[in-house]
């Protein structure tokens, strides 16, 4: 392999119109919207920059191709596998695994960073390998299972406190340092896999399945927990954007009617003339939300995402109450209070804290929104917009429609989010359809539907 | 062509005090190459109007800014008629007929250039800043795209104007509303995060020389942690140089827990965040 500074120009000059247009394929294919205007840009890019070094060749692809901040982290690893940093096996012979080891553990008490890339290459050479060499692969996973970078931790540490000495305020910060440099280790290591996979198998394959998406566009019900946490990453800044465009609506519905009062009083300063016409403000009411979230295994990580988002929107409502059910149904507006609210540990609050079980664990919406109307039947009023959110997967029980028709009746508005695809509803256990007829049931199957829902759906 | 390579742009730069990142450097570099306004977004105080006033430093160039903030309008940003004076032109020139009155009191002379106009008219070289562009509501979006993409702009009275020489135009947003993607596509993009460790050491030096080296690492050092954690408001880069600023004025030449506990809210500001700094950052003693 040779040095990340030192892509082989003469590989890559004549090619370089057709692997930037493959990459940009490889881009639209995770939704990027990108023109041919843009592809140009990047060619130009290219030219200006030259291929000598790869990070600016990088950021002059990003800058030209990309919009957004999200589009980043899918962007890296797909530059990665189009430009990759060398190609074939590092130089060096073959690796003992305790020396290796020995000098990974050097370059994270250092955190040199270009030093643990080489060892990451050096890693997945020696120790990523399996099956043949026709027919096999590279395994991140293998690599580090072998390598297990996360053991030389408490080395590093000590290697490091013996340095500088154990005195000090930041010596308490060190153990986070060292787990996140183990942490871009491990990222490194994957990158290198995933490129020397890359030389076997076809890179246009690779690019569109091997490269996580962008958050906003994860599907609710497939996200891993690293995804999820990525997800509540998003909850402030998408609410953010979801208060302005919603203040934006309510100027625009402020707009309309005159106000014949006010206009006839200004136009005794112009002769009775009606000049300026005043339109009439309308008084801010700000609207009641109900939320009923279904917190069962399957569709748990909807409803977490949905409530931080609503409770981060909750200066945009007078009054906001959060209700949580399984197959019993409880309050859980506390939890969420301002402050209070951690959203890693959300979850397993909500079913510790609040009853939301009764003789079994699975979910009986039934049961749970009879229980609504019986007992919370007056958190809903004329101003009251609900919102339900739940795959209405009633495990073959009763689906309660009349709850769901006095829920209905007595609030402004109903609007059930559905996490599942739509082709889904009314398969197997589904009640979808039947709660469908009584209510506006939507398709929301990740932040950017829930995102366009919001701004629709929520009153203003 | 203000720039003859990536690092002349970083070392240009860093000559006027502002420390580029790689990803600065070269963005700013093909900015200039491809006659592209440069888009630039990032969490508040890592720079990001800091860095059209560099480049207009390093170009000497005259930097023109335009301010959004919701109800900026065409007569903000582009350019009005001095109503006042044409009315006194007219008063003035009773006996004149209307065809010379009208060809006079629509000149150059009744013309208030706004921030848009003034940027493109003239031959000297300029930075247009247009700060906060997210601020502005969706319909002077609409304006900017005839003036970022043709470096034209229509008086009716006067007919149509064209930049003679095209300045550089640096747009910033803080992401509080998406920006439309006819705007994106017209500019190149450039985010900018907060600097790692060696950049933020480098830049603290510069900004705060009375600082001692050591001080200044661990000083980014608890940066870097309190920005890992989980925070309404992570600190920035200029929250950062404030501590630093702070820490020399209270004389202290090394962190301890009672100096940080008694300063941690020169970097947070949230009340909440502050308590969970301290008890992740074990201040709680104190």
């Amino acid at each position: 392999m040779t040095a990340p500074e030192a892509t082989a120009p003469e590989a890559a000059a004549p090619g370089v119109a057709e692997r930037l247009t493959s990459l940009v394929g490889a881009l639209r294919a995770h939704g990027m919207r990108i023109g041919t205007g843009e592809t140009v840009d990047a060619a130009q890019a290219v030219a200006a920059l030259g291929l000598t070094d790869r990070e600016a060749l990088r950021e002059g692809l990003a800058a030209t191709l990309l919009h957004g901040t999200v589009q980043r982290q899918v962007f890296d690893p797909v530059f990665d596998l189009y430009f990759p940093s060398g190609i074939g096996a590092p130089d060096g012979g073959p690796t003992d695994r305790e020396e290796l080891r020995e000098r990974l553990a050097e370059a994270l008490a250092a955190g040199d960073e270009a030093l643990m890339a080489r060892l990451a290459a050096e890693a997945v050479d020696g120790f990523g390998g399996y099956g043949s060499p026709g027919s096999g692969g590279w395994s991140s996973q293998q690599t580090l299972d072998r390598l297990r970078p996360q053991t030389l931790f408490a080395r590093v540490r000590d290697n490091l406190r013996a340095r500088n000495g154990t005195s000090g305020f930041t010596d308490r910060l060190l153990e986070d340092e060292i787990r996140r440099r183990v942490e871009t280790f491990r990222r490194q290591v994957a990158t290198e896999a995933r490129r020397r996979v890359a030389e076997r198998r076809d890179r246009d394959q690779l690019a569109r399945r091997a490269v996580a998406t962008t958050p906003d566009r994860l599907d609710f019900l497939y996200a891993g927990k690293l995804q999820l946490a990525e997800l509540r990453r998003m909850v402030q800044p998408l609410a953010r954007k979801l208060a302005t465009r919603l203040a934006a609506r309510r100027r625009r519905a402020a707009r309309g009617s005159i106000d014949l009062r006010r206009t006839l009083r200004g136009s005794l300063s112009t002769g009775g003339v009606p000049v300026n016409p005043v339109l009439r403000r309308r008084r801010p009411v700000r609207p009641e939300l109900v939320l009923l979230c279904d917190v069962s295994g399957s569709v748990s990580g909807f409803s977490d995402f949905t409530m931080l988002l609503v409770q981060a929107l909750h200066d945009q409502f007078s009054k906001v109450r959060v209700f949580a059910f399984v197959n019993r149904l409880d309050e859980v507006t506390p939890l969420l209070e301002h402050g209070a609210a951690d959203p890693q540990g959300l979850g397993a609050r909500i079913q510790a804290e609040a009853t939301l079980t009764g003789w079994h664990g699975s979910s009986d919406y039934g049961v749970a929104l009879g229980e609504f109307a019986e007992r919370y039947g007056d958190a809903v009023g004329p101003r009251t917009t609900v919102f339900v959110l739940g795959d209405a997967r009633t495990n073959m029980s009763d689906p309660n429609l009349a709850a769901v028709r006095q829920i209905a009746e007595r609030s402004r508005r109903v609007y059930w989010l559905n996490p599942e695809p739509r082709a889904q509803w009314g398969t197997g256990d589904s009640a979808a359809p039947e709660y469908a007829e009584l209510v506006e049931m939507h398709e929301c199957r990740n932040a950017r539907q829930l995102g366009a829902l919001i701004t629709r759906l929520l009153p203003v | 062509m203000l720039f003859k390579s990536v690092d002349d742009v970083a070392e240009r730069l860093a000559a006027t005090g502002y420390l580029a990142s790689p990803a600065v450097a070269t963005t700013v570099f093909l900015a200039d190459r491809l006659g592209k306004p440069l888009l630039v977004e990032g969490p508040a105080g890592v720079g990001k109007t800091e860095l059209a006033k560099a480049v207009a430093e390093v170009a000497g160039a005259r930097l023109v800014r335009l301010q959004c903030y919701e109800g900026v309008d065409e007569s903000r940003a582009l350019y009005e008629w001095n109503h006042a004076k044409q009315l006194l032109r007219i008063s003035a020139g009773r006996d004149e007929s209307w065809d010379e009155t009208r060809t006079d009191i629509f000149s150059e002379e009744f013309l208030l250039t706004r921030p848009l106009l003034t940027a493109i008219r003239g031959d000297d070289p300029k930075v247009l800043l247009i700060d906060e562009t997210d601020k502005a509501d969706v319909e002077v979006e609409g304006l900017l795209l005839e003036v970022l993409s043709d470096f034209q702009v229509t008086v009716p009275e006067l007919g149509t104007i064209t930049a003679t020489r095209r300045p550089f135009v640096v747009l910033t947003s803080n992401a509080s509303r998406e920006l439309s993607e006819a705007l994106r596509r017209r500019c190149l993009f450039l985010h900018i995060g907060f600097p790692d460790e060696e950049l933020e050491q480098r830049i603290v030096r510069l900004k705060v020389p009375g600082l001692d080296e050591a001080l200044a690492s661990s000083v980014v050092r608890v940066v870097g942690a309190l920005r890992a954690m989980d925070l309404r408001k992570v600190p920035s880069v200029a929250e950062t140089i404030d501590w630093a600023r702070t820490l020399l004025a209270l004389g202290a030449d090394t962190l301890d827990e009672t100096v940080v506990h008694d300063s941690l809210g020169v970097l947070l500001k949230h009340q909440d965040d502050v308590l969970k700094a301290a008890a992740k950052l074990d201040l709680d003693a104190v």
